[in-house]
């Protein structure tokens, strides 16, 4: 019997170019066996929550580095939740100050990757909590 | 360099030397049995005469000033003058970074360099919906003039020369600076400065585009064309491989997809009938300041040779300053860490002095708080201490270009030139670089170079200090720069206010005659100027824009 993939949808929320690390997330992601599906860039909260009941994924995975993570997360969360889809589990990363980050996860995000994250820390937190 | 009688005698004592060195690495071997540069250049135990002997000097290298301007672009370099300390800021809201720049000039920065949130960057008013939680963050909001007269208000525009990092709407902000020192009664012959004004990198690795290729070219050939006319000393565009390489490139992927830009650019200024010594004298360039420090200063060596030739043999050109690659640099962000942020200074230091090594015109030194947040006033201080340093205290700039003639660098120098023209000649074949970047390949490279970098981060091949070797625990930094989340709300209201006041008629007026202008073939700056000059916002002017040229979507490279 083979297991399931793991279906994620990786997504740059807002106005952000910065798509180093989400790319080589996809890639990590990827290698490790997920399905990975990018959104590219200046992705709306409504558009990232759409695409990602349309895609039936498991997982949302989020990047910003621009600061303004403190509007987009808990804005796709509050999305999702309209749209009775809480039980994707929904991480983010990017330059986001560790003083944020209660709040963050308040809202629903599950978990922050910061600078310096190893992808396997990204893999394993996926594998582990993904429902 | 060398007789042959030399060379011989050098070739018979380097072969007994290899010999008894392998006799004595077979017992103890060395740290690794490779090295390599970050761009995966092998490097060799030890560099000799033998590893140039072919080196024309007056051909690879000549003198500072001089083509091919391997060794410089001015015959004095440092001992004339310093390069221009340049410190790229701005956050939240016009009367913030006014501040920040008078503190930055009063602490000895010597030029300015404008940070734009994303949505000035991509075309957008503070109060389009797009722009909501962006509003001040990664730099200053700018709607219309009146913001960009608050910029530098108290600041002679006639005595700094400004650098903007602005792209897609760059011809708004060059328009709404030149009415700002208008008003300061500074006429636009006299004002200094750059513009960004690359579009192509920011669909190869930046983001902040608006328009499809065609009219953003066009665009940017109507800067060329307007500002030899009326702005004879503003660098019309910096052809960017700064964030080529932050997006994950290697050194000679920087330099190859520069340039190749930069080819691009002089090919459209030439179809649209411009003349090669007209405009190529302010085309200036940018490039990153990484962590291998010789193969970093040796391309930037490289890069002046290569450009020099491409002006010369490729388009013609006769002027000696259409050859010379003139650049700006800043240290890498991308090598920044957000453990033990105190090492950062280090890697800064060591990346400035690369640059200054290779020459450069003008730098910017990261802060060391940069992985969490903008800079704190204290890390900014920090940073630009780091410059003036090098140049006052290390003795490094009191001769030009110390590292020639250095076996190694002179070897890395020409190794990354002819790897950087073996992708020139691959992107030529494919069409050039708007095709190339449309049909993603040169996405596509960025991304597996960084992809291969992580992965030798995470094994270990890499080593990062604090981040993968001797990490030790931490307590999160403090004194982070914040940025008030009010900022967009009064953005708005002053966007609000200044339509309010505004002439609307003459509003209207001057954006149906840029709508024209846009779907003809004038000259698109002087109905950009009028408009700014009644207070058009720049979301006014893109959205016009954007009806007539449209809206560029990005290629699916994943």
């Amino acid at each position: 019997m083979t297991k399931k993939k793991i279906r994620v949808l990786a997504a740059k929320p807002g106005l952000d170019g910065h798509d180093r690390g989400i790319k080589v997330i996809c890639y990590a992601l990827r290698d490790a066996g997920m399905e990975v599906i990018y959104t590219g860039l200046r992705q709306t909260p409504e558009q990232i929550v759409h695409a990602a009941i349309q895609e039936g994924v498991d997982v949302i995975a989020m990047s910003v580095l621009s600061g303004a993570h403190d509007y987009l997360f808990p804005r796709v969360m509050e999305l999702l939740e309209e749209a009775g889809a809480s039980d994707i589990l929904v991480i983010g990363g990017g330059i986001i100050p560790e003083e944020d980050i209660p709040g963050l996860k308040k809202a629903g995000i599950r978990a922050i990757f910061g600078p310096g994250t190893p992808t396997s820390a990204t893999v394993r937190f996926i594998e582990e909590n993904v429902r | 360099m060398y007789d042959a009688k030399k060379l011989k005698e050098i070739e018979e004592a380097s072969a007994g030397w290899a010999e008894k060195t392998a006799a004595l690495v077979a017992k103890r071997p060395e740290r690794k049995e490779t090295f390599q540069t970050l761009s995966e250049i092998p490097l060799e135990r030890l560099y000799t005469p033998l590893s140039e002997s072919d080196l024309d000097y007056m051909e690879g290298l000549g003198f500072p000033g001089s083509y091919p301007y391997t060794r410089g672009v001015q015959p004095t370099m440092y001992r004339g003058r310093f390069w221009t300390m340049r410190q790229y800021a701005g956050f939240a809201t016009a009367e913030e970074s006014n501040k920040r720049y008078k503190y930055l000039l009063e602490q000895g920065q010597t030029g300015l360099s404008i940070a734009f949130d994303l949505p000035t960057q991509i075309g957008y008013d503070s109060d389009h919906p797009l722009a909501q939680g962006e509003v001040g963050k990664v730099g200053v909001a700018i709607d219309s003039l009146m913001d960009v007269e608050t910029l530098f208000d108290g600041i002679p525009l006639d005595r700094v020369s400004t650098s903007m990092t602005i792209n897609a709407p760059a011809a708004v902000l060059l328009a709404m600076y030149v009415e700002t020192a208008a008003k300061q009664g500074v006429p636009s012959e006299r004002l200094k400065g750059t513009i960004q004004n690359d579009i192509l990198k920011e669909y190869a690795a930046r983001g902040t585009y608006i328009f499809p290729p065609t009219p953003s070219m066009r665009v940017i050939t109507d800067i060329f064309s307007f500002c030899s006319q009326h702005i004879p000393t503003w660098n019309t565009i910096s052809i960017s491989g700064y964030h080529i390489r932050e997006a994950g490139s290697t050194a000679v992927q920087e330099v190859a997809f520069t340039l190749a830009n930069g080819i691009a650019y002089v090919e459209a200024a030439l179809q649209a009938g411009l003349k090669v010594d007209d405009f190529a004298p302010r085309l200036s360039f940018f490039f990153n300041a990484h962590m291998d420090f010789f193969e970093e200063s040796a391309k930037f060596r490289a890069a002046r040779r290569l450009w020099a030739r491409i002006m010369k043999e490729r388009f013609g050109a006769k002027s000696p300053k259409s050859l010379m690659l003139r650049f700006h640099t800043q240290t890498a962000g991308c090598t920044l860490t957000a453990q033990q942020p105190h090492n950062n200074v280090i890697r800064v230091t060591l990346q400035a002095l690369s640059a200054v090594l290779g020459g450069t015109q003008s730098l910017h030194t990261n802060s060391m708080d940069e992985a969490f947040s903008l800079p704190s006033e204290e890390a900014v201080q920090i940073a630009l201490r780091t410059q003036q340093v090098v140049a006052y205290e290390s003795g490094v700039a009191n001769t030009v270009d110390p590292l020639g003639g250095s076996f190694l660098v002179e070897r890395l120098t020409d190794e990354i030139e002819q790897r950087a023209q073996a992708y020139l000649d691959q992107i030529d074949e494919n069409g050039g670089a708007v095709a190339a970047i449309e049909q993603g390949f040169i996405q596509k490279e960025i991304q597996e170079s960084a992809y291969a970098y992580q992965r030798a981060v995470e094994s270990g091949d890499q080593v990062v200090v604090g981040l993968n070797k001797f990490q030790q625990e931490e307590a999160p930094p403090r004194n982070l720069l914040r940025v008030d989340p009010a900022v967009g709300e009064s953005q708005v209201t002053k966007l609000n206010q200044v339509k309010a006041r505004r002439d609307g008629a003459a509003v209207v007026s001057a954006l149906e005659k840029l709508k024209n202008c846009a779907q003809g073939t004038d000259n698109l700056m002087p109905h950009i100027i009028a408009a700014v000059r009644c207070y058009a916002s720049l979301g006014e002017i893109c959205d016009i824009l954007r009806g007539v040229f449209g809206e560029y979507r990005a290629v699916s490279t994943l």
